[in-house]
């Protein structure tokens, strides 16, 4: 109460009050991540700090830089169990890049200045600071100036060393001499700002492009050498390439376990050289063996990258050229399908919603995304043309995260370009984990796109009992209600809409959509767009669980079984023509193809 | 290190900040990421302000190497070092408390203590409390031989203290 008094009559600070502490700590990332830079939230004490506790590890893993600052009942009673007192240091521990008690208010100056280093210097991440009541209304006008420059025995993250060049050097003489290189972006090329620097490899060098989906963004969509997105839900191409590739140029990335797939065949040429630059020394050689490791800020590293490059350069060429044509004819035959039919259920299937919304997205627009089916048909499909304008929760995978990091990311812009739109892109299942901040965003005149793909199951797991539990939908299934099952979906999200007083619009046929999105784009306030979408669509290519990068599921036959024509991918223009035309004439083979066991069974 | 009672053991040590919770930091670290702490002790370091650790850590070379990158991660850890063990000196200091029965066990106690350089701190009728200092493979020894003589009846180790030999050191400067 002290602290909300004293910036009360502040008109600097904008105070966005949200309903709830979780949402206000994942708004404070999304407003980060659009800025990048610190987004802070403000909670009380006790239920109001354990409340962020998703929030930080939700921003500890997709290494966002916010700042969660709490109250705490007054030192003399901390450890007493007092009214709405908690271990809140001791819970958020492990997921904090650093956090902080402070028990006197001389420290308090330097702490925060502490606190905001920590969180946008190195691998960003998030820090806490609890601050007990009587050290918030100390007087402190002798507290000691706070200082100039922050300098912290302990914490020197490697933004730069003497053996960068060395490395480079030799990260080079394998790029060089490679025959099937790929480039794998991560997240950290967003965070470094390096991404003018990584177009500008890709230009030279014309090396495809693979990323994770921290990294979507960090390299137009559009770009020829682009293939999408890697790993578990990944595009084909991309998954190809990587298990092709002889040399991996892996930026920014950790080498999770959704990107790798089967850690034993990752990388899928066992002979594959791995450079990898990345900030954070633990991240190298944590998941993968790594050939050419490289610890550095990713900007004066791919700077230095180009530089050598460029005096290379002129000796002459690099790859041969038919990598590039396999490349684009594989991307060619893998565009997104403007589907204008339904499904079995004469509902929209879940693609044409993002073919409609790739038509309206402008190169500045926002993409939030919730967790499960809706995220990854959204990082499958969508063109995203700019670093920090895709938002998503990829570490923790936290459904709930997309609507409130879209209320931050609205804030962000608003500041700094108010024509951008965001566009939110949720299920159902999602956007009843936090669906009562429609009154935020009603009373603090926020505006969000929201765009609800109501399938109603929890879809990406039913996708799996589908797939893999013979149709158990067990814990899944939304409209499902009483004993017999009866099939009936609550809440009406248009009447829920309309209940806090926003427009809501509901689509149930795909010649629909376009209008929709249309009407949510030119009104003043958030829109809420009800999709109903085939309940039983699934996202795919999957990988099988536990799979390598190239064992997975898909909806069409050719997708799989390009490995069968040849045991690899081909590798002459004769293989890639024959590859295409196999392609074109199975194209009408439109239902879902489980490869393996399932088929044998039937 | 050929000792039974650590087949994998590696030695780290550690300069941290003398700050409430940053002991709570460290073995979290170790908890969350599934490491194991086979021995940890702390004290005072020669800088107010600054404690030293030893971790006794068990995994292979990979494993301790993720673990020193993680500890370095730390904020409040300022210097980690991976102690080779042909150039640490490394001891550690059990206090062991005996049951006798007679004088011609105490003997034979006593002769045993002084043969490994042990010193006897208190001794009583029935009972005789020993402090032997030595390198792990020393303490695991006199424990055995001991054992064989007479019951034991409590043991306290101090974990390992590690230091390396020569010039090199775990200091700010």
């Amino acid at each position: 109460m002290p602290f909300f008094d004293e910036i009360y009559e502040d008109k600097d600070i904008r105070v966005v009050l949200m309903r709830h502490e979780q949402m206000a700590g994942h708004a404070a990332e999304g407003y980060a991540r659009v800025k990048g830079d610190l987004g802070l939230c403000v909670t009380t004490s006790g239920p109001g700090a354990t409340n962020t506790v998703t929030a930080l590890a939700n921003a500890y893993y997709d290494s966002s830089p916010i700042m969660v600052f709490s109250g705490q009942v007054p030192t003399k009673l901390i450890g007493n169990d007092a009214f709405q007192e908690a271990d809140v240091v001791g819970a958020t521990m492990a997921i904090t890049k650093q956090n902080y008690q402070v028990k006197d208010v001389n420290n308090l100056g330097k702490i925060f200045k502490e606190a905001i280093h920590i969180a946008n210097s190195g691998r960003p991440g998030p820090v806490f600071i609890d601050l007990p009541k009587d050290v918030q209304v100390a007087d402190c006008s002798l507290a000691e100036p706070i200082p100039e420059n922050i300098h912290i025995t302990g914490y020197n993250p490697k933004e730069w060393s003497s053996a960068v060049p060395r490395q480079i050097n030799r990260a080079l003489d394998y790029m060089m001499n490679a025959q099937y290189p790929v480039i794998l972006a991560g997240g950290g090329v967003a965070h470094a700002n390096a991404h003018k620097e990584l177009e500008e490899l890709v230009s030279i060098l014309n090396i495809p492009v693979v990323y994770t989906m921290m990294g979507k963004g960090v390299i137009s969509d559009d770009h020829p050498y682009v293939l999408g997105m890697l790993g578990m839900h990944g595009r084909k191409r991309a998954n190809f390439a990587m298990c092709e590739a002889d040399v991996i140029l892996a930026l920014g990335t950790r080498f999770s376990d959704r990107i790798t797939g089967d850690l034993n065949r990752f990388p899928g040429q066992s002979d594959a050289k791995i450079i990898h630059i990345d900030i954070d020394t633990a991240e190298i050689g944590k998941n993968v063996q790594v050939d050419v490791p490289i610890v550095s800020d990713l900007k004066p590293a791919l700077e230095e990258l180009l530089n050598q490059l460029k005096d290379r350069m002129k000796n002459g060429g690099i790859i041969k050229s038919w990598w590039y044509k396999w490349i684009k004819d594989l991307k060619d035959s893998d565009g997104i399908p403007n589907v204008t039919n339904t499904g079995p259920h004469g509902l929209v299937i879940p693609e044409k919603v993002m073919y409609e919304l790739n038509d309206i997205l402008e190169p500045d627009d926002i993409v939030v995304t919730e967790v499960g089916q809706n995220q990854m048909y959204a990082a499958h499909y969508l063109n995203i043309r700019k670093p920090r304008t895709w938002i998503s929760s990829g570490g923790l995978g936290t459904m709930g995260f997309g609507f409130h990091a879209a209320i931050g990311a609205s804030v962000a812009v608003s500041e700094t370009n108010p024509e951008a739109e965001v566009w939110l892109v949720a299920g159902d299942g999602s956007f009843q984990m936090n669906l009562h901040e429609l009154s935020t965003v009603k009373s603090a005149d926020i505006k969000v796109n929201i765009i609800i793909m109501n399938n109603e199951y929890l879809g990406m797991v039913r996708q799996w009992q589908e797939l893999f539990f013979d149709k158990r939908y067990a814990g899944t299934d939304l409209a499902c209600v009483g004993p017999e099952c009866e099939r009936n979906y609550w809440p009406d999200f248009i009447k829920l809409a309309d209940a806090y007083g926003l427009e809501g619009i509901r689509v149930s046929k795909p010649s629909q959509v376009k209008a929709a999105l249309e009407r949510a784009k030119k009104s003043k306030e958030t829109v809420v767009i009800e999709v109903l979408i085939e309940p039983e669509s699934n996202v795919l290519p999957m990988l099988r669980p536990g799979g390598a990068l190239d064992s997975f599921l898909s909806r069409t036959r050719e997708e799989k079984s390009i490995y069968d024509w040849y045991g690899r991918l081909p590798r002459t223009d004769m293989e890639c023509k024959n590859y295409c035309c196999e392609i074109a004439e199975e194209d009408d083979v439109d239902y879902l193809f489980q490869w393996g066991k399932k088929k044998e069974d039937k | 290190m050929s000792n039974s009672n650590y087949p994998n053991l590696s030695i780290i040590g550690l300069l941290v900040n003398d700050s409430p919770g940053v002991m709570m930091k460290i073995t979290g670290m170790f908890a969350r990421r599934g490491f194991n702490i086979a021995s940890i002790t702390v004290g005072h370091s020669e800088r107010p302000g600054l404690s030293r650790i030893t971790i006794g850590a068990e995994g292979d070379l990979d494993t301790i190497e993720q673990i020193t990158k993680q500890l370095n991660k730390l904020v409040d850890v300022i210097k980690v070092q991976h102690l080779g063990l042909q150039n640490t000196t490394i001891r550690e200091c059990a206090l062991i408390k005996v049951i006798i029965k007679g004088h011609e066990q105490r003997q034979e106690v006593v002769s045993i203590v002084d043969l490994y350089r042990a010193k006897a701190i208190d001794v009583s009728q029935k009972y005789i409390t020993i402090e032997v200092v030595g390198g792990p493979r020393k303490v695991d020894s006199f424990i055995d031989v001991i054992s064989d003589i007479v019951p034991i009846r409590e043991i306290v180790r101090s974990g390992l203290m590690a230091i390396s030999r020569g010039k090199s050191a775990i200091t700010l400067n």
